[in-house]
Order: structure tokens, then C-alpha cells, then sequence
């Protein structure tokens, strides 16, 4: 099979990446060294090629309520802000998380994963409830998109656009040009817990914008992030990998997400199965791990009473603070921050503890 | 990207060395760009008997963890200390500094079948699975 290769690659190549395949896609996993590039994202700036994710327009007079009816969270935003948000199957399970991002109640954009680009397109447009009056259009192939992660980002970006930063909030967003390149999406979203940016552009201009992003960048510390630190990187401020951490058979309920589903709107897909699965509870849940001794891994078991009740679905050593992270699922009685487990990591028993909240938090 | 040849290697991307009766394991040069930056490594004991082909240690990396294999059987007389502090050895030097163990080799004839530096160089060349 031949991989996908983003607008960038010529520039990953120059810069001496490790390209590895990434469900398909020819992508830099590591420039400088995972944890080099992991300490420039968390005290300066780093600068992500994330071209692979999907872009899926919705556009038409019921483009909201369509996309209302997909996922579960309720996007009745204003123009100019987005949302994350699962999209469920009927049984609860996630077909995708992704980030809604509202232009007009009759233009939408959603950005999917990668690896769920063709199963998302299809799955939006099998369940399209107004053929006629939403059009579900696939603009992967159109776009290019970088993210611009760290304290370091807003001055970097400021100084390639007219466009004020200071105006485009938390998951809110804008049209803007950047570096020259017209028509470019400027949101103020990530997968790292800093603060930053994701840029969408037009993919003709990513040869434009790849170098004089670096050259903004410059004075502020800035590196190219390759996809090891990227996980190390969301992994810490605990957000999910989709195919890791959650899929078709885990809920958002299971997951934590609970905040992103909102039984209160109208219907939508998976609506009655999670209505269900509060009322009746869950019986397992996605939990954040401090592991003693041991780096745990995805996959491991997670013990109680030294019987398998649960697995490992992400793990490292946190760069940033040294200690053994990971996420699990935990039997619901054995979920709450302080509850003690034991994780099998290949023959050899290490002690977990559950953690609340984030990994790591940043401090500006 | 060069293999010294004063030693021979798995196609697991471990090296071996012949110090007289002893056989002194590392990872190759190879192996170490793979994993990216290593952060723990778990040595076998000191007297432990292993028997060859068999998974002995594991680096950790930032990734991910990965066995290592002794290339000889017998009993491990010597671990390397020093990587307990400074895993990151085996980045910078892991045809040197960052030797992992020693065994007491038991037939060092077991070390015939395992490639020299210029057939595993281009092992890896083909892609080093």
C-alpha cells in the first residue's frame, strides 16, 4: 500500500524527521527526540504537521439540526465557536470524538480523526436526517492543517496575521489570512493542554506557511513536533485517543465524556441507549492511573482482588513530572480518585492509585 | 549509520561481544534511532541463567517497551549499573558505554548463526524486520 503523504512532507524530510506509517499516512513521529519536543510544546512553542485529520463540511438551511441529530453534544453555538463532541452509534458506543466548529447555522465544519475519515464521511451521510437540506461534503483532500501548541503560540501567530488573537477565545475561531495564505480557519483548539492554536488552510499554501511559521516562531523557542510527543503530550492533559482510549464499543458515559452528552436536547443518535446506561449506571470506567514502579502500557490488565477487571488503554512516563501515567478502564466501584488497583504490566504487578483530573496542568 | 565489526549481531538488533569466556550484550545503533528516547531499562540478575533467544531485559521508551534477547545461553555475571541513572546512554553510545550485561557463555558456538556487520548493515537496510 502506498501512504498518504500530507503537503508538508517535503519539509519533514528536510528536516531529518523519522517518518513512520500512521494509519496510513506518512508522518514524522520524532524530529529533535520525543522528549526534547515534549519540553519545547510545554515551556516555548511547538509547531504540528496534523494534516491527516479530516475536514467534513455540512452546509445547507438544516446544516445545524443535522449535525445536532449526530452528535451528542449540543452544538447550538454562536458563529465563530466549536465544540467537541462524541458522535454515537445507536448502541452508545463512539463512531468518532471530533470538534464542531459553527460558521453559520448553515455552514458547519467538523474535524474528524484520521483513521475514521472514510467510516465518519459514510456514517454522517447514512444518517443524514435532511438529505435535501444538509449536504455532508468530504474537503480532507482540500485542506492542510497545522497546530501551533504552547505559551510561545499566540505571539508566533500574531505575527503572521492581521486577524487579533485575543479576539478568538477558548474553541472559538476565525477566517483569517496567515503568512499570505488566504482563507485560512485560525481556532483556538489543541490536543496538548496549552494554549495554541489549529490552523486550517487551503493546501496549496502549506508551502507558504510551513517555513515562515518557523521563522515567527524563532525568537520564541519554536520546534516541529513529530507524533510521539503529540501522545505524551494529550496523553498528560488526558484527552482521548480515538482506537486507544475509546471506539465503537466504549461509551461516553464509560469514558468520562459525560460532560460532552447532552440527554436534554432533542434526539439524536445513541440518545436512548445513554439514557439507558445513566439510569442503570456503568459498570466500568475510563480512569486516570499514577502506576508505581512501572511504566504501564496499552493492554496490560487491570487487577482487582487479583482477578482481570479491566485493561490499560494508554500509558507512559510523564516527561513532564516523571511519574507513571496512564488510562484504564476501572470497574465503576473501583473508579473514584484514591481507589487502589493493580496493574499486570507483562508478568510483573505494579500498584496504581486513581488520580483525578489532569496529568499535567499548565501554570499560565 | 555503521555497526562496528569487531562484534556480531541478532537480527533483533542486539550485539555481541566475545571477551574471552564472556559474551557482553547491548543493542545496536539501529535499534536505539528505533526506539527514540529510552528512559528505563530492566536488567536480568547477576547469576541468573538464560538461555539463548530468550528475552532477558527491557527498554523502556517514551513509546513503547521492547524485549531484549541473549544471544548466548549461561549465567549473567555482570549487568551495566550505570544505565539505572543514565538510560539515555543507550541514545548516545549503544555500541560503548551502554553494554547491558555480560554472560558466562556456555558454547560460544552458539554465537556462529548471528550476523556480522556487514550482513546485518544490510539487514537493516532492507528494513530490519
Amino acid at each position: 500500500m502506498t501512504l498518504r503523504r500530507t503537503p508538508f512532507f517535503e519539509h519533514h524530510k528536510q528536516a531529518g524527521a523519522r517518518l513512520i506509517d500512521f494509519g496510513g499516512w506518512e508522518l514524522p513521529v520524532q524530529y529533535a527526540g520525543i522528549l526534547a519536543e515534549h519540553a519545547a510544546v510545554r515551556t516555548a512553542v511547538g509547531l504540528f504537521d496534523v494534516s491527516h485529520m479530516g475536514e467534513v463540511f455540512v452546509r445547507g438551511p438544516k446544516a445545524l439540526a443535522a449535525v445536532q441529530h449526530l452528535v451528542s453534544n449540543d452544538v447550538e453555538i454562536a458563529d465563530g465557536r466549536a465544540q467537541y463532541s462524541p458522535m454515537c452509534n445507536e448502541k452508545g458506543g463512539i463512531v468518532d470524538d471530533l470538534i464542531v466548529y459553527r460558521m453559520a447555522a448553515d455552514e458547519l465544519l467538523i474535524c474528524v480523526n484520521a483513521a475514521n475519515r472514510a467510516k465518519d464521511f459514510a456514517w454522517m451521510v447514512a444518517n443524514n436526517p435532511f438529505p435535501d437540506d444538509a449536504v455532508f461534503v468530504d474537503e480532507g483532500d482540500d485542506w492542510a492543517q497545522i497546530a501551533l501548541q504552547g505559551r510561545g503560540a499566540p505571539a508566533t501567530l500574531q505575527a503572521l496575521t492581521a486577524a487579533d488573537l485575543r479576539e478568538i477565545p477558548y474553541y472559538g475561531h476565525a477566517r483569517a489570512t496567515v503568512a499570505g495564505v488566504d482563507g485560512c480557519i485560525i481556532a483556538r483548539t489543541g490536543y496538548t493542554g496549552e494554549d495554541g492554536f489549529e490552523v486550517f488552510l487551503p493546501k496549496d499554501g502549506a508551502d507558504q506557511l510551513w517555513p515562515a511559521v518557523l521563522a515567527a516562531g524563532a525568537a520564541h523557542g519554536i520546534q516541529p513536533i513529530g507524533l510521539g510527543a503529540r501522545d505524551t503530550l494529550r496523553l498528560e492533559a488526558r484527552m482521548c485517543l480515538y482506537g486507544n482510549d475509546i471506539d465503537d464499543d466504549t461509551s461516553p458515559l464509560e469514558a468520562q465524556l459525560g460532560w460532552a452528552v447532552k440527554l436534554n436536547k432533542a434526539d439524536f443518535i445513541g440518545k436512548a441507549a445513554l439514557v439507558a446506561q445513566r439510569a442503570a449506571g456503568v459498570s466500568r470506567r475510563l480512569v486516570g492511573l499514577h502506576v508505581a514502579e512501572r511504566i504501564a502500557r496499552h493492554g496490560n490488565a487491570v487487577l482487582v482482588d487479583g482477578q482481570a477487571a479491566g485493561v490499560v488503554t494508554s500509558g507512559t512516563r510523564s516527561p513532564s513530572t516523571g511519574e507513571n501515567i496512564a488510562l484504564a478502564y476501572a470497574p465503576a466501584s473501583h473508579a473514584a480518585p484514591g481507589s487502589r488497583l493493580t496493574v499486570d504490566v507483562r508478568g510483573k504487578l505494579a500498584e496504581a492509585v486513581v488520580v483525578k483530573g489532569t496529568f499535567y496542568k499548565r501554570d499560565y | 549509520m555503521s555497526f562496528p565489526n569487531d562484534r556480531k549481531y541478532m537480527s533483533s538488533h542486539e550485539w555481541a561481544q566475545v571477551e574471552g569466556d564472556l559474551v557482553v550484550v547491548g543493542v545496536s545503533a539501529y535499534a536505539q534511532e528505533s526506539l527514540g528516547d529510552v528512559i528505563h531499562i530492566d536488567l536480568p540478575s547477576v547469576g541468573a541463567q538464560v538461555q539463548a533467544g530468550s528475552a532477558v531485559a527491557e527498554i523502556e521508551s517514551v513509546k513503547a517497551v521492547s524485549d531484549i534477547y541473549t544471544p548466548v545461553s549461561g549465567a549473567v555475571v555482570a549487568v551495566n549499573d550505570g544505565l539505572e541513572d543514565s538510560p539515555e546512554l543507550v541514545n548516545s553510545d549503544p555500541h560503548g558505554a551502554a553494554w547491558l550485561f555480560k554472560v558466562r557463555a556456555a558454547d560460544l558456538s552458539e554465537l556462529d548463526g548471528l550476523l556480522d556487520a556487514d550482513a546485518y548493515a544490510a539487514h537493516v537496510a532492507a528494513g530490519g524486520h
